[in-house]
């Protein structure tokens, strides 16, 4: 019931939809790190790659898939880890209680 | 899919679960505070989308997984690690290029999978995968290798590996169209067409080379100061392939959240192209030879926006204009910041060209110890992509309450002393707001730095900014031009201002010999 293409599409339309809402009300001072997170989440093609990589062959169709593992986990971790490096990065002295002469030079 | 680990429900749960995850982790980035969680909530949420992926598989044979999986984790580990802030605009396009990438490789795979043991080469794509399947196979085939051509392109820009200027080739629209024409056409044939040549494989991946080129080509022509909204387009791109890849497999996990990051990209590619007074349409098809190009639209003499770094570093030209005695020009910035009670800095990508990010913090700071109101006016396009220099001033450790937006700091201009422009050109550019005038940057967002009491100016030079439209701020009598390496101005500022703290040694053996002593020895670049 879920994979008919009507459903499917539906839901691609509420996603965008529900995304735009989302994206929207992020502040500028955090575009930068919010497209790092996206490219992270781009990498839930993961979740396909490792249905293409499954059965270990090495045919085309599984060194494809090997290929598409190794990339889309680059996104994965690369992304959540960058992201989290620039957002550590931003702090407020007065919020955090982080001194703010402790890194200097 | 079969199911054996999990039950139908247990598999519902949990992609609502990990949607949930993804949403809430996107909620959590409104406010600083919160973003980092939101990006842990986020990660789980992948982690969760894995685990019920391989739980999908049933059995599988873990090799090629666990081999992917090693090695795309330390790539992107060392890579997250290593970064330069000033080099986020290439990782980030380098991994929208991956991700467009991956889900090119996936679509391709399924295909091979579904004709593998011999389909017979008069079958057609839509006979083997069935209609849906083989339009939402060429469509993530197609999205999928524009975005990964295109995104290595734009990283080879912005990396100067090649010239960030727009590449022309003659005749590139009509060349465009026709790369476009045969892609559709090779996507055509091997879908619905029985007995094309080669077969639906062959026919496939001929489209893909055909959308690869075609992915290079857009992307060729566009300069490297228009790269902001490249970078956001391909970032929808990859959730987008993501998003088909998802059709292609029937699973909506892959479509919601693939969505996610489409939405993700299109509102940020609005965001730009509105702060830079362009239409999506004309950064595309525009480069040069759009109808700006009359009105002396030259990105390769742009100071501040679209510069070759050396140029930044090499020697400053001789300022010509204003104090003909940089000395004295110092000294009459030093003493308009002593009189000053608020200053805002307004910093260009020219500042962080020329690394002068972290003196121009010193500086803030030393004058915020005098007791000085100082603060942040950040333009949306300063920078290489959204958000950039937020990140380059939180690198050099400003308060980001600091940081504020055009709508607010413009309301605070008039009520300013000082204002500090380093490196920053057609971002302060009242010829935007003049309607009497019809130039690129009319109808432009600006800071209006001009409202305030003074202006303080440090460019290399005083030559337009990327638009190519003369700065009238220049000329006016309140404004103080420093010209030259805004590094050296800033700290010959901090100098004369009596800031010694981490000067590099040779500026001040140049300058104030009877200083030497005191002062530190160069600082990280």
């Amino acid at each position: 019931m879920m994979d008919s293409l009507p459903i499917l599409l539906a839901v691609f339309v509420v996603a965008l939809g529900v995304g735009v809402v989302l994206i929207r009300r992020i502040p500028t001072l955090l575009h930068t790190p919010l497209m790092s997170m996206t490219n992270a989440i781009s990498g839930i093609t993961l979740v396909g790659a490792l249905f293409a990589a499954r059965q270990a062959s090495p045919d085309l169709a599984g060194l494809l898939g090997l290929a598409a593992v190794a990339l889309a986990t680059v996104n994965v971790v690369g992304g959540y880890a960058v992201t989290d490096r620039m957002m550590k990065m931003f702090r407020s002295p007065g919020r955090t209680g982080a001194g703010k002469e402790t890194r200097d030079g | 899919m079969d199911n054996v680990i999990l039950a139908p429900w247990g598999r519902h749960v949990g992609f609502g679960v990990a949607i949930l995850l993804f949403v809430v982790g996107l909620l959590l980035q409104r406010q600083v505070r919160t973003a980092r969680n939101g990006n842990g909530l986020s990660a789980l949420g992948m982690l969760l989308a894995v685990l019920l992926g391989l739980a999908d598989l049933g059995s599988f044979q873990p090799a090629f997984i666990l081999a992917g999986m090693a090695v795309g984790a330390a790539l992107g580990l060392v890579a997250a690690a290593r970064v330069q802030m000033t080099a986020m605009p290439q990782m980030v396009a380098l991994l929208n290029g991956l991700g467009g990438g991956a889900s090119m490789l996936v679509a391709l795979s399924y295909l091979h999978e579904q004709t593998a043991g011999g389909v017979a080469a008069h079958r057609t794509m839509a006979a083997i995968l069935g209609m849906e399947g083989a339009v939402t196979t060429v469509l993530s085939v197609g999205i999928g290798a524009v975005t990964l051509a295109g995104s290595s392109v734009a990283v080879l820009k912005l990396q100067s590996w090649i010239p960030g200027r727009p590449i022309l080739l003659p005749r590139r629209h009509a060349m465009h169209g026709l790369v476009a024409a045969v892609a559709l056409a090779l996507a055509g044939l091997a879908a619905f067409v029985p007995a094309g040549p080669g077969g639906p494989i062959a026919g496939t991946w001929a489209f893909t080379g055909a959308a690869l080129l075609l992915g290079t080509l857009l992307v060729l022509p566009i300069g490297g100061a228009d790269m902001p909204v490249v970078i956001s387009l391909l970032n929808s791109y990859s959730g987008l392939a993501a998003a088909m890849t998802g059709f292609v497999l029937k699973n909506p996990l892959l479509i919601v959240v693939g969505s996610l990051v489409g939405a993700s990209g299109i509102v940020l590619t609005r965001i730009m192209s509105r702060a830079m007074n362009r239409s999506l349409a004309n950064v595309l098809l525009g480069g040069v030879g759009g109808p700006q190009t009359s009105s002396g639209r030259i990105p390769t003499s742009a100071p501040s926006l679209d510069i070759v770094p050396d140029a930044a570093i090499d020697p400053a030209p001789v300022a010509a204009t204003q104090p003909a005695d940089p000395v004295s020009g110092v000294a009459a910035a030093v003493k308009r910041l002593r009189e000053a009670a608020r200053v805002i800095v307004v910093p260009g990508y020219g500042m962080a060209l020329a690394r002068a990010q972290f003196d121009v913090v010193r500086l803030t700071r030393f004058l915020e110890r005098q007791g000085k109101d100082v603060r942040f006016a950040v333009h949306p396009v300063a920078g290489r992509m959204p958000g950039h220099m937020n990140v380059l001033l939180a690198e050099a450790d400003v308060d980001y309450e600091k940081l504020m937006e055009l709508e607010e700091v413009n309301r605070e201009f008039p009520s300013t002393d000082v204002v500090l422009v380093v490196g920053a050109c057609d971002v302060v550019n009242p010829a935007a707001n003049d309607a009497t005038r019809n130039t690129p940057l009319s109808g432009m967002p600006i800071l209006e730095a001009g409202r305030a009491s003074s202006v303080v100016v440090c460019n290399l030079d005083a030559k337009p900014g990327y638009s190519g439209v003369e700065n009238p701020l220049y000329r006016d009598p309140k404004t103080l031009l420093l010209l030259g390496d805004a590094r050296r101005t800033i700290q010959g500022v901090r100098r004369e201002l009596g800031d010694s703290e981490g000067l590099d040694a040779q500026v001040a053996v140049l300058d104030a010999p009877t200083d030497v002593a005191s002062l530190h020895a160069g600082m990280g670049g």
